[in-house]
């Protein structure tokens, strides 16, 4: 029995997974991807099953974990944002290798025109790099439909799957038609039947590695075939042809509808279908690829020597070189007429977000602003959160952001090259993330930076997710080597200034390695804790 | 039938509850409906919007082309402006006239007044008054709703009850508040 639902991709892409049967979802925060492990955690249904949906520390244990689950027999998904699976990569691609026993899902939601990200990287790179084959959904029902798919072709083929997902898919809802009941978990452990090829010895991952490209080829003819998602639309005009990947199926039936005179061909599953762009390019005069992100099957068809056909998209200038499509860029790259419309109004100003009213991160930064003022050579090194708004005015505090966890790193390393004062400033969920092993660089040559952990007790950029190192943050910064008397701890309000104007002093002209908690809850997740204690 | 519609405002203010009770009612209608969110980072205060596309034909883009929406639906009246690209020349505006005014450089209300009153179909309510009245000033939200309800091609009886089934974990007492914010902004645009 199937009913409709109003979901968001991410949304779909959850419940698929658990009507998959799934052991767990393994994942940290981040956008677009949260909405996937949210939705777990707030199923019934997936309580009732004991499915695992507790956050990870970061991407890598989370697809490590999944591994876990796979080894012995059942279902797991992984879900990340594209930068994360930076984080997870060196589990990622050797899973290749050691396939799976039960089925793995990673989702990766790639974030195009860095809605809220440093950097628009594709993740289907990832997958061709390391031989694992993608499902690309083009709406919201074959995203959930593709759960139960992948888990099948993961588990016949003997190899993980990564769903991409991009903005737009991970963010918009739209009505899918679903499974009432789950498939029921599988209870029992069974184990791999070549056991060896988990153990990546050289002599076992060289006799494996054939094998993965092997079954590479073997995944684009499934890809390709009455099994797969790819799909050939023949049409008579052949003074074109368009292949269309993922969601730019979406954009360009909104603009050509269903009964388009060019043939179509939609990709939502790699290895890429060689034989249909091969024979779209023996019928047709030129290609458009209109692919989401970068241009990568784009630049598989146009190779580097001369083509017997002209290809045409991102690298052409038919679309934008960069950022995200939308109905408009392919209307365009069609060579279709602008709709008529209104002009833009130019008593409009810009309104970038801003840390809350009452954020602690804003005292934190308002303390730092005030000492930091007495140090002209002084630089602030930021990290991946809310507080890399400091960056922002009114406070202008921060002087990098890079990757989870590289504020302390950086601060220790232009510490070492002579910068004094030489200050980090990381949450408390990113410090957990990938800022601890940083920390323990630190402390190892006792470098003399300060690192303020801006302890706002979640996770919360991405809504306010639990965070890993709760209650433990003291515990952990003496563990790795901090001295104790170094670690201090303030409440980061307006009325404690000259306390912690102070403290930062004394731990700025400490000829060493400190650590200051600021702690104060987030409150966003205060006001909704409140909320919770009402009912 | 087919409406594409912009639900624009402030992050916090509230648009996404507009989006779910029109979808509630569009999906208990049959339609189809596509709508595109943003999440993370830009709700932090700054300009959000969400695209909202019903209809009784299947919907293939998650966003609204430029020039095709039929009603720009805002709660707050620079927002509303900032979508105008998006307006097809037929479209409407429906917008909250109470400025969200968090930065420094926002622009003198009766410059942006001007501008509204240029479109040809727009409607101008200052619904956080309305919701006041009501004596539910946090209803602003679902009184914009009823001040586009004749707009949205539903019978508003529909879109009441997709209220009560949006608010009915919260309790009959607010259930009840929102009807009277959804009638009360119904009222002052007609």
């Amino acid at each position: 029995m199937k009913v409709k639902k109003l979901l968001l991709g991410d949304e779909a892409v959850a419940l698929g997974a658990i009507n998959a049967g799934i052991t767990g979802v393994y994942a940290y925060p981040g956008t677009p991807s949260t909405e996937i492990t949210e939705y777990i955690q707030s199923s019934g249904t997936a309580r009732e099953a004991g499915i695992q949906c507790r956050w990870c520390t970061n991407e890598k244990t989370a697809m490590e974990t999944a591994l876990g689950v796979s080894y012995v027999g059942q279902r797991a998904i992984v879900c990340m944002k594209h930068v994360g699976l930076n984080v997870a990569a060196d589990a990622f691609v050797n899973s290749a290798i050691t396939g799976v026993n039960g089925g793995v899902i990673v989702i990766v939601a790639d974030d195009p025109s860095m809605h809220s990200s440093q950097n628009e990287q594709d993740s289907r790179f990832y997958g061709k790099f390391a031989f694992i084959p993608i499902l690309e959904p083009s709406d919201q029902q074959e995203a959930y439909d593709m759960m139960e798919y992948g888990f099948r072709l993961s588990e016949e083929n003997n190899i993980p799957v990564m769903m991409r997902l991009t903005t737009r898919m991970a963010h918009s809802r739209a009505v899918v038609e679903v499974a009432v009941k789950p498939i029921p978990r599988r209870e029992e452990l069974t184990f791999p039947k070549d056991p060896s090829s988990w153990i990546l010895l050289p002599a076992n991952a060289r006799r494996k590695y054939p094998k993965v490209i092997a079954g590479y080829e073997e995944l684009e003819k499934i890809g390709a075939s009455d099994k797969g998602w790819n799909k050939y639309f023949d049409a008579p005009d052949k003074s074109l042809g368009v292949i269309a990947c993922g969601i730019a199926y979406n954009y360009l039936r909104e603009n050509v509808g269903m009964n388009y005179t060019h043939p179509i061909l939609k990709v939502s599953q790699y290895p890429a279908p060689s034989d249909l762009i091969r024979k779209m390019a023996s019928e047709c005069d030129s290609i458009l690829v209109i692919e989401e992100g970068q241009p990568l099957l784009e630049e598989m068809i146009r190779g580097i020597l001369p083509a017997p056909v002209k290809v045409l998209g991102r690298l052409s200038g038919e679309l934008p070189r960069v950022g995200e499509l939308n109905p408009n860029s392919v209307r365009a790259a069609l060579g279709l007429p602008a709709h008529d419309t209104h002009e833009p109004s130019s008593v409009v100003v810009p309104r970038p977000p801003a840390l809350c009213q009452g954020c602690g991160h804003r005292d934190v930064y308002a303390a730092l602003n005030e000492v930091l003022a007495d140090y002209p050579g002084h630089k602030v090194f930021s990290d991946i959160g809310c507080y890399t708004l400091g960056a922002l005015p009114p406070f202008r505090t921060i002087s990098s952001c890079i990757d989870m966890g590289s504020s302390i790193t950086v601060a220790r390393g232009a510490a070492d090259a002579g910068l004094w004062p030489s200050v980090a400033v990381i949450g408390d969920s990113t410090f957990t993330h990938s800022g601890i092993t940083s920390l323990l660089d630190a402390a190892n040559v006792n470098a003399n930076i300060v690192v303020v952990i801006s302890d706002n007790l979640t996770t919360g950029m991405t809504g306010g997710q639990d965070s890993a190192g709760t209650g433990k943050l003291e515990a952990i910064c003496a563990a790795v080597g901090v001295d104790p008397a170094h670690i201090r701890t303030v409440i980061p309000l307006p009325k404690n200034m000259p306390e912690i104007t102070q403290i930062i002093r004394e731990e700025i002209e400490y000829k060493g390695l400190s650590v200051i908690i600021p702690r104060r809850e987030c409150i966003q997740t205060a006001k909704r804790h409140a909320k919770e204690r009402k009912k | 039938m087919k409406k594409d519609i912009i639900l624009a405002g402030v992050g916090g203010q509230g648009i996404l509850s507009i989006a779910t009770v029109i979808g509630e009612a569009a999906l208990k209608e049959g339609l189809h409906i596509k709508q595109a969110e943003v999440h993370g980072m830009s709700q932090r205060g700054g300009d959000v919007q969400s695209n909202l596309r019903i209809s009784s034909d299947p919907i293939a883009s998650d966003l609204i082309p430029k020039g095709c929406a039929d009603i720009i639906i805002s709660l707050e009246p620079m927002e509303a402006l900032r979508y105008l690209p998006w307006l097809s020349k037929e479209g409407w505006i429906v917008t909250n006239t109470t400025p969200f005014v968090n930065i420094p450089n926002y622009p003198e209300i009766e410059s942006i007044m001007e501008e509204l009153r240029k479109i040809k179909n727009a409607i101008l309510v200052d619904v956080d008054a309305i919701a006041r009245e009501v004596g539910n000033p946090r209803g602003a939200n679902i009184a914009l709703l009823g001040a586009c309800s004749h707009l949205l091609g539903m019978e508003p009886q529909k879109l009441e009850e997709g209220i009560s089934r949006i608010f009915s974990d919260k309790g009959e007492a607010i259930v009840e508040a929102n009807i009277k914010a959804f009638r009360a902004g119904r009222d002052a645009s007609l």
